[in-house]
């Protein structure tokens, strides 16, 4: 398996989606959309970006299927850190303010 | 060469994913208190400056690309092109520091530095404001923490790059410092929604 190398129009394409998408979260937040769904939308925007920054420019999309599985690894450990603790702290609503 | 290079990836994998879970646990904490003081944290968030926290987004996300094709002139043996998406990595980061540090003073001229004179005359409980901006300066200032760390990696890829150490075969030092630069852009991406635009359409 010979490197692959990630050609700049990627690269800008990549940027323009990441820049586009900053915009758009910006924009979103000046309203009050009620409840929760203000950061719904921001965190889904986020890690929308975030996705595109691993996938393309730090390479995973291109990586061997061992780097797959440290990436997706680090990223379920902490998928159980916040819904174990939250399945506590959430549940639990007489321990009071 | 190739197997040394896949070491080298997920060697610095290994690493990120310890730097995952050390943010994991701020972002945790962020994540109980803001369950448990909404208000708070909404107006709190309310008051800091979401236009340079906007213009830190832009810079970093430029600074990503210029890291990346950093990585693209390494690997096609561009010289002159790799020093300077280097250099202009390195300026980026250096002026998210600024942009940050004039924050932090306007912080601090506004009695928000918790624990040190503290006051809060707008809406929401003192205390629980408080935390939210103990919680603002834990993630940011680790964060700006690591650009400064980042900067130092850049200043010694810089170095080796001009003293002629890479060549399309071996660029893998560009790669992984690299990853370590997008990774703290990563978390960037997550603080600037969480922290400046919760509360953003409050305006005060």
């Amino acid at each position: 398996m010979s490197e692959h190398v990630v050609s700049k129009k990627i690269y800008f394409l990549i940027f323009g989606a990441l820049m586009v998408l900053t915009v758009l979260t910006v924009y979103v937040a000046t309203f009050n959309l009620g409840g929760p769904f203000n950061a719904i939308v921001a965190l889904s925007i986020a890690v929308l970006k975030a996705l595109l920054v691993v996938l393309y420019f730090m390479h995973v999309r291109y990586s061997s299927r061992l780097t797959w599985a440290f990436v997706g690894a680090g990223f379920f450990w902490l998928a159980i850190l916040f819904a174990l603790t939250l399945s506590d702290y959430l549940s639990r609503p007489w321990l009071g303010q | 060469m190739e197997q040394q290079k896949e070491a080298g990836t997920l060697g610095m994998w290994a690493f990120l994913i310890t730097e995952i879970m050390f943010f994991g646990g701020l972002f945790m904490a962020y994540i109980l208190y803001r369950t448990k003081y909404p208000d708070a944290f909404s107006s709190g968030s309310g008051h800091l400056n979401w236009r340079l926290g906007a213009a830190n987004t832009v810079v970093l996300i430029v600074s990503s690309l210029t890291m990346a094709l950093a990585v693209y002139y390494s690997q096609t043996g561009n010289k002159r092109l790799l020093i300077v998406m280097l250099v202009l990595t390195m300026i980026l980061g250096a002026t998210f520091l600024v942009v940050k540090g004039f924050e932090y003073h306007s912080k601090w001229t506004d009695h928000l530095i918790p624990g040190f004179g503290f006051e809060w005359h707008l809406r929401g409980d003192p205390q629980q404001v408080q935390m939210f901006y103990f919680i603002y300066f834990a993630l940011t200032g680790i964060h700006a923490l690591h650009m400064v760390v980042g900067l130092g990696i850049m200043a010694v890829i810089l170095r080796m790059a001009v003293k002629d150490r890479f060549t399309p075969a071996y660029h893998s030092p560009v790669e992984i410092s690299g990853l370590y630069w997008h990774f703290v852009d990563i978390v960037w991406i997550f603080l600037f929604p969480l922290l400046y635009l919760l509360g953003a359409h409050e305006g005060h």
